[in-house]
């Protein structure tokens, strides 16, 4: 044993390794990206790492592992989950041999995702087990124990943790490798009674599967992370159920002169049963502090139900519990009040001056600031439909380029651009994809385009890496997890297999040219393409710095309304280069209609 | 002995860096430490905030409304937005140089940043505004602000933790060939 201080989700992957995990995939997605990240920089070669292509590819790859004897690993946020689940749902129906756990980051807020829905909802809906630990401590400990459960109940498992503990860092107790898991791999036995999933196998595991479960709810009702304290709770007649950070949160506001009786749920399915009627004994009302869907509330009700129970259950649905974003001490705190029946202290009066707003933008230098000011320029005056994607260059939404019109999910815009675009022929339609979404889910949609007869333009922003979790490599990059330097897949020849006769590569912080060429493609009939390839301005060294002639400056300000670039500042009410941020890529140099702006101190 | 301290400013200032010397450093005098920062999307010029919690007693990684015994800014409109997490008698560091959002600019407002230390300075007793620009300046780095102000809190306040052990977190975490502009610029505020 030894003490580090860790992020959760670095926690969580030195857990797999002391688990023994041999195989890893996943595609990346915050609050989890960091869970393979940390497997791969501490891998001595004896574990396979990979970024799947996208996480249904991810979770086969690990399931297939698992096939063969292997304990293998998937790492995803809550809405890769979504494009995992047709393998996921399938996968329980067949069971593994090694253990599996497919991990989730769930994202209260939510902060950073297009939605709040809960993987414990989905471990219903799915019928695994579910692991919801609530610290950095616990989310290791119980990595390894997700682990046991997987293999000896022959299931995948959910692993599954939200921002808030992902992102979370604590000193914690880790072991040392010495100490880690060790086992031989059998590898994959033939047995198609087994391994085939015909509607006959999937009859019969179903049973076993409903079963199992009945099983685990009181394995659970005696696994020590679903506990009830204090111990000595007998006359308490007000109780709490709680799960994950919210815990914490609840645990911030309670001491021991001011204790309830407290029930944590670490394994929301199956519920522990047992281990509730013990907590419920004796109580007339409990309120489930929970974070996105109110499931322990929904068990509970259920449980009272079921054995004529009369505790009232307050939480989300009876309005104590706000039914969307995430907790928070106070918030946590406030309704512990209500509960008790307490004045909340009055929020101190706000006299502070207003403070500026600071939404996400794209940063100084972003090439995507190009492109979309290029298609934005090329089609002044016409009608136009800019469907946008998941990425960092979603980021184009906002004021002053506004080039995102419609955003849904990884890929949807090529797909959305059709669908409009089939009610709308006079209108301009363009799909806006990153490369690495490109490879994840934009190629199906560009062979549904092109074999459907659609008419639009699509724009790849190739900018060389997944920018926005943090520049991980792609299929297009040509470096694996695992070191290795491969043959780089490249965008523009997927796009001419599939047929399309103008696919143009396009740098796009050569402004004047990328306008013109936008032009002269999107004029054309059909599904056309265009490469902006420029690379990401945080992986390249900035080539230098623009300044502004005061001389020759009218301040009428084009740059800024134009471009709303980060390093565009208002100084005693003239536009100015903030030269801390500036990269020097000379896009305002070409949109300033006086020629002010050029090309100051070069790093070359 | 129980710390809780704020550290925030705008995406790309360095506050991670300074919330990790923090947690080095208290690791090494073998206390226990929580920390939670801002990741992913906010990064990008938005407002980013690292809670760090030294000692016993933490459950939350995020450190409650009126709990925290020191904010340390980067920036002093980020300073006013997280003042709610100041203690009674709490110690705010306020670095003086405002970053002016893109909004801002195309708002045409003119945001200096006066207008925050300002009302800093009548609500919070104990304030110390830093001028990062003169500093930076005299050290010959624009990097160094986190160092600079973390030798400021340090100076104005127990945080529990000596410049000593703020300077050997710097040995064990920073790249060595910056090791003389960061002892330079912890101690440049005396």
């Amino acid at each position: 044993m030894s003490k580090e201080f860790l992020m959760g989700n670095e926690a969580i992957a030195l857990g797999a390794m002391a688990a023994g995990v041999k195989v890893v995939a996943g595609y990346p997605g915050t609050p989890s990206t960091e869970v393979l990240e940390t497997i791969a920089k501490r891998n001595d070669g004896s574990i396979y790492v990979e970024w799947s292509i996208n996480e249904k590819a991810g979770l086969e790859v690990a399931a297939g592992a698992a096939y063969a004897g292997a304990r293998s690993l998937v790492t995803m946020k809550q809405v890769g989950l979504n494009v995992a689940s047709d393998p996921l749902m399938c996968l329980e129906y067949i069971g593994v041999k090694g253990g599996m756990v497919v991990m989730v980051a769930d994202d209260p807020g939510p902060i950073s995702s297009q939605t709040e829905q809960d993987t414990r909802t989905q471990a219903f809906f799915s019928k695994l087990p579910l692991f919801d630990p609530s610290s950095v401590q616990e989310a290791y400990e119980m990595m390894i124990e997700a682990f046991d459960f997987s293999e000896k109940y022959g299931t995948p498992v959910f692993f599954r943790s939200t921002t808030r503990v992902c992102h979370g860092y604590a000193s914690i107790d880790v072991k040392d490798p010495s100490e880690y898991h060790k086992y031989e791999v059998e590898g994959f036995v033939k047995d198609s009674s087994k391994w085939v999933i015909f509607p006959r196998l999937s009859l019969q595991n179903h049973a076993k599967i409903v079963e199992r479960n009945i099983t685990l709810s009181d394995v659970f009702s005696e696994y020590e992370r679903n506990f009830i304290i204090p111990e000595s709770s007998r006359e308490h007649r007000k109780g709490i159920a709680t799960h994950g950070i919210s815990y914490c949160y609840t645990m911030e506001n309670l001491d021991e002169g001011n204790m309830l009786r407290t029930f944590r749920v670490a394994t929301p399915h199956p519920f522990p049963e047992k281990k509730a009627l013990e907590f419920l004994e004796g109580l007339d009302e409990v309120l489930c502090i929970e974070e996105l869907d109110p499931v322990i509330e929904k068990e509970l009700i259920f449980i009272c139900g079921k054995y004529n129970l009369k505790t009232k259950i307050l939480g989300k649905m009876t309005g104590n519990i706000k039914t969307a974003g995430e907790n928070s001490v106070e918030s946590v705190g406030a309704a512990i009040n209500v509960f008790l029946g307490k004045e909340t202290g009055k929020a101190p009066e706000n006299d502070a001056p207003a403070l500026p707003v600071r939404p996400p933008v794209l940063c100084a230098g972003c090439p995507h600031r190009a492109s979309f000011y290029a298609v934005k320029e090329a089609m002044k005056g016409k009608k136009t439909l800019y469907c946008g994607d998941i990425g960092c260059y979603t980021l184009g939404n906002a004021k002053p380029l506004d080039m995102v019109d419609t955003c849904l999910c990884m890929g949807a815009g090529i797909n959305i651009a059709q669908g409009i675009g089939h009610l709308e022929p006079d209108t301009n339609c363009f799909a806006f994809v990153g490369d690495s979404t490109f490879f994840a889910s934009g190629i199906t949609g560009v062979i549904n385009a092109f074999y459907n007869q659609a008419n639009m333009t699509l724009i790849v922003l190739d900018n060389s890496t997944t920018a926005m979790t943090g520049h991980q490599p792609h299929p297009g990059t040509g470096k694996t997890m695992m070191g290795e330097i491969v043959s780089k897949v490249s965008i523009e020849k997927i796009l001419r297999a599939i047929g399309l006769e103008t696919v143009e590569t396009v740098d796009p912080l050569k402004l004047n040219e990328a306008i013109a060429k936008v032009k002269e493609v999107a004029a054309k009939p059909g599904v056309k393409a265009i490469i902006f390839k420029s690379p990401c301005v945080a992986i390249i060294k900035p080539t230098g710095k623009n300044i502004i002639d005061p001389e020759k400056c009218t301040n009428c300000k084009s740059c800024i309304k134009k471009l709303g670039c980060p390093a565009i500042i208002l100084k005693d009410g003239r536009a100015a280069i903030d030269e801390t941020l500036c990269t020097g890529c000379g896009i305002c140099s070409d949109v300033c209609p006086f020629g002010a702006i050029c090309g100051g101190e070069s790093n070359e | 002995m129980s710390k809780n301290i704020i550290l925030c400013g705008v995406g790309g200032q360095g506050t991670v860096l300074a919330s990790k010397l923090l947690s080095a450093a208290s690791m090494a005098k073998g206390l226990p430490v929580k920390s939670a920062e801002t990741i992913g999307m906010a990064q990008r010029g938005g407002s980013v905030t690292s809670h760090i919690r030294i000692g016993e007693g933490a459950y939350s990684p995020l450190i409650p409304m009126g709990k925290a015994d020191v904010i340390i800014a980067f920036e002093p409109a980020e300073a006013v937005r997280m003042l709610p997490y100041l203690k009674k008698d709490g110690v705010i560091i306020v670095n003086s140089r405002p970053v002016m959002p893109v909004t801002a600019a195309l708002g045409g407002s003119d945001y200096n940043g006066t207008e925050m230390t300002e009302y800093l300075s009548k609500k919070v007793g104990s304030l110390t505004v830093v001028d990062s620009d003169k500093a930076c300046e005299e050290l010959g780095s624009s990097k160094i602000i986190n160092v600079l102000l973390l030798g400021a809190a340090i100076s104005r306040c127990d945080i529990g933790l000596l410049k000593e052990d703020i300077r050997s977190a710097i040995g064990r975490i920073v790249p060595e060939k910056f090791h003389s502009l960061n002892f330079r610029a912890l101690d440049y505020l005396g």
